[in-house]
């Protein structure tokens, strides 16, 4: 009897809001331009619930998306996403646990293969929603700029450069002085997404420097490990002379000195426009609304931010039932809006870069 | 049971055992016999309480057992895959497809911080034990007892944050110190920059098991008996030397006991010494008390998050194993020495 009447409860919610949407995608179609302004896209804020698990990387962001969603949507979703890490989120998307996955990977082609059979023979895409640049931040008594790059890095991290004021760090910032402290390197402890990110943007700058492979373990020599970005933070705020890699969010809420990398066209600062320069640089290898990036580390583009993190959300491009599948795609539409994705710098994700958002928008648009 | 024969003898017994008559102890036991025989009368309520208290006992055995299992059955399969020796390696890449991973770093660390913790929080323990007890009692040595109890209900990352941001950097200085004077003794040579050592980990550590330590203690010497005492101080004793004879050989065991309960809580102790301690990478072992490293808990935890794989779940899961070997060890070797010190 309970089940019956929930059931009934139920269909007469999502009956009244389709009524309720009905009327909301009338006036958006007319205005259908308009729907992605600084006020947020025109939602059709269907019932129900959907949920996502994966990548540790995002969930600052995808917490603020969804409250940000629930907010303009007056709670008619549930929309739940588990942190449990960026494999865990691709095996349960595949087993049909959960109704889309975060990873900071996109699908390797075996599990594009399983994520077919998934989506009842319908082709999973991978779409690049959160950009989390990755913060080389330093503490150095009266330093309030400093340029490094990918070689300068790779030596300091491997212990090949010691000193504040060796003569490779001294090169890159002609007119500061260089104190002769010793380089205190932070690390992180724990395996991370961040970690394996650094590596491979220091294996592809100074490849005969950094010979380790990437991996979620760090591999430098020498310095301390600490755990999370907040305890890389916290050592690098409490000791003169420290270098630590961070989350951007993490090293803006520290007020900690964040190096500029020069990429060959001097010091890049790391911000919204250097980040979404460096995505731009990047290839999309996913074919049709599939939008795998290839992240090229080693670019040379003029005011490109190299070291970036990319998070996928991966979803099903149909073969979900539909109830489940209009929240996605409403959600989703939320997530690349100018709405969502400019409110995402308060997290410490730079927001995707107008063309790539632009294909990102197109592909969800595509998902039936 | 008053009404039943066997009650009042032994009552009477007991009455002229305390008058001081030892010729009526073999009655006393005589009486005892016919007691047993009265008990070994069943009623529902002994048969059901017996069978509650069985099945109780049998659970946490199954329990324990089961975790046992557990562990071992997740860890075999990496354990076979293991290319480096388990026992004496320190590396630790279980990233990849070959896996090498050894707990010998992380058997030193975990042992270091939990025995220096114990040596700084025993002597602590049953000082404040003995002070409560014998010095102060009453009202005032209740409230000490009483304020050195509410640290254990201070949750584990209270302590971490503070051993991180406030004991570190306060006693940076004096290790710095300690470092200097000391440096050509291999246990105070150079370790890590920060003050996330092992040295932080193991003062936290100590004032975390402070509490357990001292609560068993305090219980185990208020018990000394009044005759020993008596008899210490009618012997001319002073209040030293009556301790010394009389409460501390009564309490050795139990304090014995408490230090291994307390050594088991600061083997196991995870959130804490993760959040304090600095992982280094420089290959092998540096034995430094300033040198950083993990602990068996804190390198599981602070990993927990990406067991992506059965076989990284697998490597984490044999060093947690080894620590329940560990704890169990000792809890088993507290048991022994307990046993063999009651007289």
């Amino acid at each position: 009897m309970i089940r019956v009447s929930k059931i009934a409860a139920v269909a007469a919610l999502s009956a009244l809001s389709l009524a309720a949407c009905s009327s909301a995608t009338t006036t958006a179609t007319g205005a259908s331009s308009a729907a992605v302004s600084a006020s947020g896209p025109a939602l059709a804020c269907p019932a129900g619930s959907i949920t996502g698990e994966g990548s540790t990387a995002q969930t600052n962001a995808i917490q603020q998306i969804i409250a940000a969603y629930n907010d303009a949507c007056k709670n008619k979703a549930k929309i739940e996403y588990n942190a449990t890490g960026s494999g865990a989120g691709v095996k349960n998307f595949n087993a049909g646990l959960v109704d889309f996955g975060g990873s900071d990977s996109a699908l390797a082609t075996t599990e594009q293969a399983t994520a077919l059979t998934r989506c009842k023979n319908n082709a999973a895409w991978d779409l690049p929603l959160v950009v989390g640049p990755v913060a080389f931040s330093y503490n150095l008594k009266g330093v309030s700029k400093l340029v490094l790059n990918g070689d300068v890095l790779a030596k300091i991290f491997m212990g090949q450069i010691t000193t504040w004021n060796d003569p490779a760090i001294a090169a890159l910032n002609s007119g500061v002085t260089l104190p002769t402290t010793a380089i205190k390197v932070f690390y992180r402890s724990d395996d991370s997404g961040t970690t394996d990110n650094v590596s491979k943007y220091l294996k592809a700058t100074a490849p005969t420097v950094w010979t380790p492979d990437h991996s979620k373990t760090w591999k430098g020599k020498g310095g301390e490990g600490k755990t999370g970005s907040a305890g890389v933070a916290q050592a690098v705020t409490a000791t003169d002379g420290a270098l630590g890699y961070l989350e951007w969010g993490f090293a803006t809420d520290n007020k900690l000195g964040i190096a500029q990398l020069d990429t060959g066209n001097g010091g890049v600062e790391l911000n919204a426009d250097s980040v979404g320069k460096a995505l731009e640089a990047a290839k999309i290898t996913g074919t049709g609304n599939d939008l795998t990036l290839q992240l090229d580390y080693a670019t040379k583009a003029a005011g490109a931010y190299p070291a970036i993190l990319v998070t996928y959300e991966i979803v099903c491009s149909a073969g979900l039932d539909s109830a489940k599948t209009a929240i996605v795609k409403d959600f989703l539409t939320y997530f690349a809006s100018d709405a969502g994705q400019n409110s995402l710098s308060d997290v410490g994700s730079a927001p995707l870069p107008a063309s790539l958002r632009a294909k990102v928008n197109t592909s969800i648009q595509a998902i039936k | 049971m008053a009404d039943d024969p066997g009650a009042t003898v032994a009552a009477t017994t007991d009455h002229e055992a305390a008058a001081g008559s030892p010729a009526s102890l073999p009655t006393g036991r005589a009486v005892s016999t016919t007691q047993i025989h009265f008990a070994n009368i069943k009623h529902g309520g002994d048969r059901s309480f017996r069978a509650g208290a069985i099945a109780a006992a049998v659970i946490v055995v199954l329990l324990v057992l089961f975790v046992g299992i557990f562990l071992a059955v997740i860890a075999t399969p990496s354990l076979r895959r293991d290319t480096v020796n388990f026992f004496t390696s320190t590396q630790w890449n279980v990233g990849s497809d070959t896996l090498q991973f050894g707990i010998a770093g992380l058997l030193w660390t975990t042992a270091l911080t939990s025995v220096v913790a114990m040596l700084l929080a025993v002597p602590v323990a049953v000082g404040t034990a003995l002070l409560v007890t014998q010095y102060v009692p009453g009202r005032v040595g209740s409230t000490i007892g009483f304020v050195i109890d509410l640290l254990a209900a201070v949750p584990s990352i209270i302590f971490g944050l503070w051993g991180l941001k406030l004991l570190g950097p306060f006693l940076g200085p004096f290790y710095a110190w300690l470092q200097r004077v000391l440096g050509w003794i291999p246990l105070f040579s150079k370790g890590v920059e920060s003050t996330g050592n092992v040295l932080t980990a193991s003062i936290v550590l100590a004032i975390m098991v402070l509490p357990i330590v001292s609560a068993i203690s305090r219980d185990v010497f208020a018990q000394t008996p009044r005759d020993h005492i008596e008899a210490a101080l009618a012997l001319g004793s002073t209040k030293w030397e009556m301790i010394r004879i009389a409460v501390i050989p009564y309490g050795r065991s139990g304090v014995i006991a408490a230090s291994m309960l307390g050594l088991g809580r600061a083997l196991g102790e995870t959130i804490a010494v993760m959040i304090i301690l600095s992982q280094t990478n420089t290959p092998g072992i540096n034995v430094s008390l300033f040198a950083g490293g993990e602990t068996f808990a804190s390198k599981i935890a602070n990993n927990a998050q990406e067991f992506d794989s059965p076989a990284k779940t697998g490597a984490y899961i044999a060093a947690g194993l080894v620590l329940f070997i560990l704890t169990f060890a000792v809890n088993a070797i507290s048991r022994v020495v307990a046993d063999r010190k009651v007289r």
